[in-house]
């Protein structure tokens, strides 16, 4: 079934004055499909919101998280931002460039890992860090990173969980989490349930 | 004292949770606050608070409220949880911590204004914090906090979360508007101010997470007690992001007042390895550094002002003595460079060739005329390099990255200066 299918487009659009507004929470949905946003992705949206293929993709290309060619299975993002930067953030990126095979901003060629350095992901005072398809891990170290990158490929695992990461590979976080969650990514796509719909029924 | 942080400190492992909200007297104030007071008196009580906007501006919240225009509805509050300043990670615990304390601010706020649709709007790196707040909103609907007739009363409240997609820009207002508009994140020439015409052109208050998560504190003890907390003119409780070289990194809560440097001491365990103080940012990397000899500066919005900086979303970075400046202030520019929307000719080239300048003198290859340089595109930026900035563009995004340009010129010319190799004579 075609995520166009999916209950959870009608539930969207019902929640904004203006369809064009669900143009974000599509794109996610349709990249959670293809993977990335293919040109098919992009044309079924356009659809759904009353725009055109131009207009869609001049929105998906603004916004960093809307990827337009194939990621791999798992999205390496690495923070070098200021608080990163001081703690060795780029030695971090090194070690998972290396162990991971992938210059940043790459994808390798088995589909296996994407690596980017990214801005500011808010985990400051757990610097250096990193995220898996977009489930975050704080306090890492060079060793850490690569130790990150073979327990992926070894364990291939279908979900990550942003808990169980920070148990192997993180150290000092920016806040106590509180209780762990059983809830993690299966893609390049942030792990949200409706995507922003939740909601009554207007 | 502590406001914010009150029930997650208590209850470490349930304190998102409805029940836990409730067993703790959560959503009592909103209940107060609809069935015993009007919307006016509930607006009295947060301008009497003296409350300042926590995103970064420090706008005084209920004198924003008051530029709404008195007849035109509908009105839409929205919640800016797009929390991206380098440095600044307080909301983030605060959407993950305590949602329902959020969301009742919201309730409060809703009702104040007389808005019955409200969206929240957290960045697209934020999944586990947009979790819980989409877990707490079907929790508030199930229980019948949201939605229709709340509390008997006949007010209506929907809310919905809206996800970002990797944008530092859409922190900005009407950016952000734009973004949950469907529209490429590109902030609006003001006026008109979104109180006036905002999102999809109606009235539009937007305020920040931790602003909002202060509403069901100020309706429960009101506005005065919460105005006679901390000194004048940053009055309240404030969640405080610290960062960088110290020994306990993390958001803390503190009566504003103290100096930077017990701040450090106190909560932050000092600097790392018992090292000293170079220099720190007051508030998020938009905002001009301090050095180390401004430690017994006082945090407060008006000093840190007076100072010639702003202590802006609240996250304070320590470097200490080991830093090298220029990597510091690079990996800063770099970030607004790349952040830029590109809308504005000053900032979309002045913020990459600033980029490009610090870069090359970081690899060792600065030419002499390079601090010039520096400085010359940085007041194409913001003319007469001042504070508050002077600005060439729409919004501050580009001013800001003028901050670090500044702060390591002014205050280490000589280190950017000895990373120049001498000019070699040309055959």
């Amino acid at each position: 079934m075609s995520w166009t299918a999916d209950p959870r487009v009608e539930q969207i659009l019902a929640r904004y004055p203006d369809k064009k507004s669900a143009v974000m929470p599509f794109l996610y949905m349709a990249m959670a499909e293809h993977g990335y946003l293919t040109d098919e992705a992009i044309r079924e949206v356009s659809e759904l919101v009353g725009m055109t293929s131009v207009q869609v993709s001049s929105i998906a290309t603004f916004y960093s998280m809307y990827k337009r060619e194939r990621v791999g299975s798992y999205l390496i993002s690495v923070c070098t931002s200021v608080s990163c930067a001081i703690l060795d953030a780029a030695d971090v990126l090194h070690a998972i460039e290396d162990e991971a095979g992938v210059p940043a901003g790459e994808t390798g060629d088995d589909g296996v890992f994407t690596v980017e350095h990214v801005e500011c992901i808010g985990a400051c005072g757990g610097a250096p860090a990193v995220q898996v398809n977009y489930e975050l891990i704080e306090g890492v170290k060079e060793d850490k990173g690569r130790e990150l990158v073979r327990w992926l490929r070894d364990a291939a695992p279908d979900t990550v969980l942003g808990d169980e990461m920070q148990a192997l590979f993180g150290g000092q976080r920016s806040f106590e989490w509180g209780p762990a969650e059983g809830e993690g990514a299966t893609g390049p796509v942030p792990a949200l349930d409706a995507l922003g719909t939740t909601g009554g029924s207007s | 004292m502590k406001i914010l942080t009150t029930r997650m400190e208590a209850h470490p492992t349930d304190s998102h949770t409805l029940a836990r909200h409730r067993a703790t007297g959560g959503y009592e104030a909103a209940r107060h606050a609809l069935t015993s007071m009007t919307a006016e008196a509930v607006h009295e009580e947060v301008k009497a608070s003296n409350l300042r906007g926590r995103g970064g501006a420090g706008f005084p919240t209920g004198v924003k409220w008051g530029f709404l225009p008195p007849d035109i509805r509908p009105r839409y509050l929205v919640v800016n949880g797009d929390e991206s300043e380098p440095g600044t990670f307080k909301d983030r615990q605060l959407l993950e911590r305590d949602p329902h304390q959020l969301i009742e601010g919201i309730i409060i706020s809703a009702y104040a204004i007389d808005c019955h649709e409200a969206y929240i709007y957290i960045r697209g790196e934020y999944p586990r914090p947009a979790r819980r707040i989409e877990r707490a909103l079907a929790e508030a609907y199930d229980a019948g906090l949201l939605g229709r007739n709340l509390f008997g009363t006949g007010f209506d409240l929907d809310i919905t979360l809206h996800l970002g997609a990797g944008a530092y820009i859409c922190g900005e207002e009407t950016a952000l508007l734009n973004s949950l508009e469907g529209e490429r994140g590109y902030p609006r020439i003001k006026p008109p101010f979104p109180a006036v015409e905002g999102l999809y052109a109606k009235p539009t208050i937007v305020n920040n997470v931790e602003t909002l998560s202060n509403m069901p504190w100020i309706v429960e003890n009101g506005g005065a007690a919460y105005a006679a907390i901390g000194p004048e003119g940053s009055a309240g409780t404030r969640l405080f992001s610290l960062s960088g070289h110290v020994k306990r990194p993390g958001n803390y809560e503190i009566v504003m007042g103290m100096t930077f440097g017990e701040f450090i001491e106190e909560y932050g365990g000092g600097v790392r390895e018992g090292r000293a103080v170079k220099c720190f940012i007051p508030g998020g990397a938009s905002a001009p550094w301090f050095t180390g000899d401004q430690l017994d500066l006082p945090i407060t919005i008006d000093d840190v002002g007076r100072a010639g900086s702003m202590l802006g979303s609240g996250a304070i970075v320590v470097m200490d003595e080991t830093t090298n400046v220029v990597h510091a202030a690079h990996s800063i520019v770099n970030f607004f460079a790349h952040e830029s929307c590109g809308q504005c000719t000053p900032c979309r080239e002045g913020t990459s060739w600033l980029e490009m300048v610090l870069a090359r003198i970081l690899r060792g290859e600065g030419r002499p005329i390079d601090l010039d340089l520096l400085l010359d595109v940085s007041d194409n930026i913001a003319p007469g390099l001042g504070w508050p900035p002077k600005m060439t563009t729409i919004c501050p995004l580009g001013p800001s990255a003028v901050s670090p340009i500044t702060s390591i010129l002014r205050n280490f010319r000589d280190e950017v200066e000895a990373m120049i190799p001498a000019e070699v004579p040309v055959a």
